[in-house]
């Protein structure tokens, strides 16, 4: 099995340590893990504007870079739902369509590819856990509180094999942090307040850390913290599956 | 009325954040209905099952509309029910009027409806001599301030009690500093009750219009609906096209949704029948299109016309709590308004689909499974194309600054940092950058994964 690592354009460029750590994870885990050097981005922000006849350009170098691989994985539920709802190709469709079947965010493929039961993990930290919505409602990672369902959550599932690691309850499990792509400068001022309420659920419930499988998120949460002179941390959950003694 | 239409809904909503701890008690209320919603939906284990159902009975409504719209207007009839057709809000008015004219009626009292709201009906008739009163306590309040409903559910959640104090005491004449709900409700009450007892019309919204009775459904908590139409010699119900149901037995699926998705409550304390006419008394019923066979029409929207104005949608949209109703300037406001407004007025309301951050909390609560935050998306496509994005200000230079460079122009790693710091709008690194008003940037490491990678890494294949 040869795994196509994606890493999306800003987190290349801001997050390299959440990059590594999904490399680096993956490797522990003993898979083939190959980075094709010519990625760029998923052509999401594009799209999600109104732009998506514009974003031709970015799907198909996204299928000239990965329809070789086995699978496709990201550390970005966001970059990875775009890719599964909207990757199209006229030029080679059936090449498009199976990679919407195999690209997979990175929490998803240790549970349901890879059946991780344990990690030789340690992070002796109260830990606050951001679903994405994308992750969430699009990849459905975690049950979704607006449904009468049976609940579950694979990062939670995850963290749960990470040694010291406590998680924290929150008051509302599953609310938008309203970063929301151009929506966080489009709509400044409803983006900030979103996420300083999110920010104030983690605190107020002693979390030290808050993490989740989309940096996207973390990057607006880490900008109002870092403004505010914050103490909590913001970390990608591969950095934390990741960390060891 | 007052108006607030010239500024968008970003603008409109930084003026209402300006004041934090509003927002909190806002977002706190509403979040609090989601939470009963929550509870009450939990208690019933066939709730999936419920909203599956819901959808597919009303797939197959906007799918046969034609023959279902027939033949609830034969049943009309037979029930000797008036019927009348508006094609627009102009048409329906001036059914209304002429009704009204025709008996010399110059006072009538009207039970919540979002449709004569959208028709601006209130000011048709006033223009013309004709007094109306909303008699929902939260429309009565909103009427008195001179102001639109925030919430089609709830329509004044946005204010106060206190405020609403302060409102009775200059219109009602209540004591100075009376703030307690029940006290002010007994007020309006005292004053509604002589409105219900002089006013020979009275007109109601419509919930659910069966086709194969000619019967409709009003739901109400304050018996208000009711209380207006038993007492009028003319009964008026206006109703968009699309509130038909087929069967009267599929209420029992509608109105165990309905109040759940909308309060919490098990039911509407009044779901009132209507089907003909008292001795003596005259009812009309007025089948309005304004804008709905046009969003028939269009595919990917066709679906929102399902809808039947719960307000879930808005208890649970983090955008709605925090930015409030008005900030959308338009008469249904939150997610199901940003899909519906568009339709009316594209220019206008090019901005309504880019209020959300496409979170999807909205199609989750839906009752009958409308894909608001897919019908989001696929809106910005259509206002881009159609060319009114420049109308969402912002957005419009944002996103131009994305499409200005071509992706093909940043296909080596290289060329992709340098595009990246100038064009994503996140992080475009300069003090005009929204981002940075309330944020800081993220910190630029020394090197990014793929200069790591090249370096660390064995290259492949």
């Amino acid at each position: 099995m040869t795994v196509g690592l994606f890493i999306p354009c800003y987190v290349n460029q801001f997050y390299p340590g959440a990059a590594k750590a999904t490399l680096l994870l993956l490797k522990k885990l003993g898979v083939d893990v190959v980075y094709p050097p010519k990625q760029t981005c998923c052509g999401q922000p594009m799209a999600n504007s109104g732009f998506e006849h514009l974003s031709q350009g970015c799907n198909d170098l996204f299928i000239e870079n990965f329809s070789e691989f086995d699978y496709i994985v990201a550390p970005s539920a966001s970059c990875v739902l775009h890719v599964k709802d909207h990757l199209h190709s006229h030029a080679n469709e059936a090449q498009a369509s199976g990679i919407r079947s195999k690209v997979f965010e990175l929490v998803e493929f240790l549970t349901d590819i890879l059946k991780v039961e344990k990690l030789d993990a340690f992070f002796p930290h109260k830990v606050g856990i951001h679903h994405s919505c994308h992750g969430l409602r699009g990849l459905h990672l975690a049950q979704m509180s607006e449904l009468n369902a049976p609940p579950f959550s694979k990062p939670q599932r995850l963290l749960d094999m990470v040694q010291g690691l406590e998680q924290v309850t929150l008051d509302r499990p599953d609310e938008c942090c309203g970063f929301g792509g151009t929506f966080c400068v489009a709509e400044e001022a409803v983006s900030v307040k979103m996420g300083k309420d999110r920010v104030t659920d983690h605190t107020k419930n002693g979390a030290e850390y808050i993490t989740s499988s989309d940096l996207s998120c973390l990057m607006h949460l880490e900008g109002i913290l870092h403004r505010n002179k914050s103490s909590i941390k913001v970390l990608h959950i591969a950095e934390i599956l990741n960390a060891t003694l | 009325m007052k108006q607030s239409e010239t500024k968008d809904h970003a603008a409109l909503a930084e003026a209402f954040i300006k004041d934090e701890e509003r927002v909190d008690w806002h977002d706190g209320a509403l979040w609090y209905i989601r939470e009963k919603r929550d509870i009450a939906s939990k208690q019933i284990p066939e709730w999936e099952q419920l909203r599956e159902a819901a959808s597919a009975i009303k797939s197959n409504v906007i799918s046969n509309l034609h023959e279902y719209l027939l033949q609830f207007e034969a049943n009309l009839k037979k029930n000797g029910i008036i019927v009348h057709w508006a094609d627009n809000a102009q048409e329906h008015n001036e059914i209304v009027y002429s009704i009204l004219k025709a008996k010399e009626i110059t006072q009538m009292v009207k039970s919540k409806s979002m449709l004569t709201e959208e028709c601006h009906l209130n000011e048709y008739l006033e223009e013309r001599g004709i007094g109306v009163i909303n008699s929902d306590l939260g429309e009565y309040i909103q009427q008195i301030d001179n102001e639109p409903p925030s919430h089609i559910v709830l329509p004044c959640i946005h204010k106060r009690k206190e405020e609403i104090g302060e409102l009775f005491h200059e219109h009602l004449g209540t004591e100075k500093g009376l703030s307690d709900p029940t006290q002010l409700t007994r007020v309006a009450r005292k004053h509604l009750r002589n409105v219900f007892l002089t006013r020979r019309a009275a007109l109601t919204g419509v919930n659910f219009a069966v086709a194969e009775t000619g019967e409709y459904v009003v739901c109400t908590n304050e018996g208000n609906a009711d209380m207006g139409a038993h007492l009028s010699e003319v009964q008026i119900a206006s109703m968009g096209l699309e509130k038909l149901i087929p069967q009267k037995k599929h209420l029992g699926i509608f109105l165990r949704l309905l109040a759940r998705s909308a309060t919490g409550q098990p039911i509407t304390i009044y779901s009132s029948h209507y089907k003909k006419p008292r001795a003596g008394q005259e009812m009309h019923l007025i089948l309005v299109d304004a804008g709905r066979t046009r969003q028939l029409g269009r595919v990917d929207f066709r679906d929102s016309l399902k809808c039947i104005k719960c307000g879930g949608c808005m208890n649970t949209c983090p955008v709605y709590r925090k930015s409030g109703g008005l900030s959308y300037h338009n008469t249904i406001s939150g997610p199901i308004g940003a899909i519906l407004a568009p339709n009316l007025d594209m220019k206008k309301h090019a901005d309504l689909p880019y209020a959300s951050t496409l979170c999807g909390s909205c199609s989750n609560v839906c009752p009958v499974k409308i894909n608001i935050h897919e019908q989001l998306y696929k809106w910005r496509q259509v206002i881009v194309k159609e060319g009114y994005a420049a109308n969402t200000k912002a957005l419009g230079m944002k996103a131009m600054a994305w499409t200005l460079s071509s992706p093909s122009t940043f296909t080596t790693a290289g060329k992709a940092g340098r595009w990246f710091l100038h064009n994503i709008p996140f992080v475009v690194n300069n003090k005009f950058n929204p981002w940075y008003k309330q944020r800081e940037m993220p910190e630029g490491p020394k090197e990014s994964f793929a200069e790591w990678y090249a370096k660390n890494e064995e290259p492949r294949p």
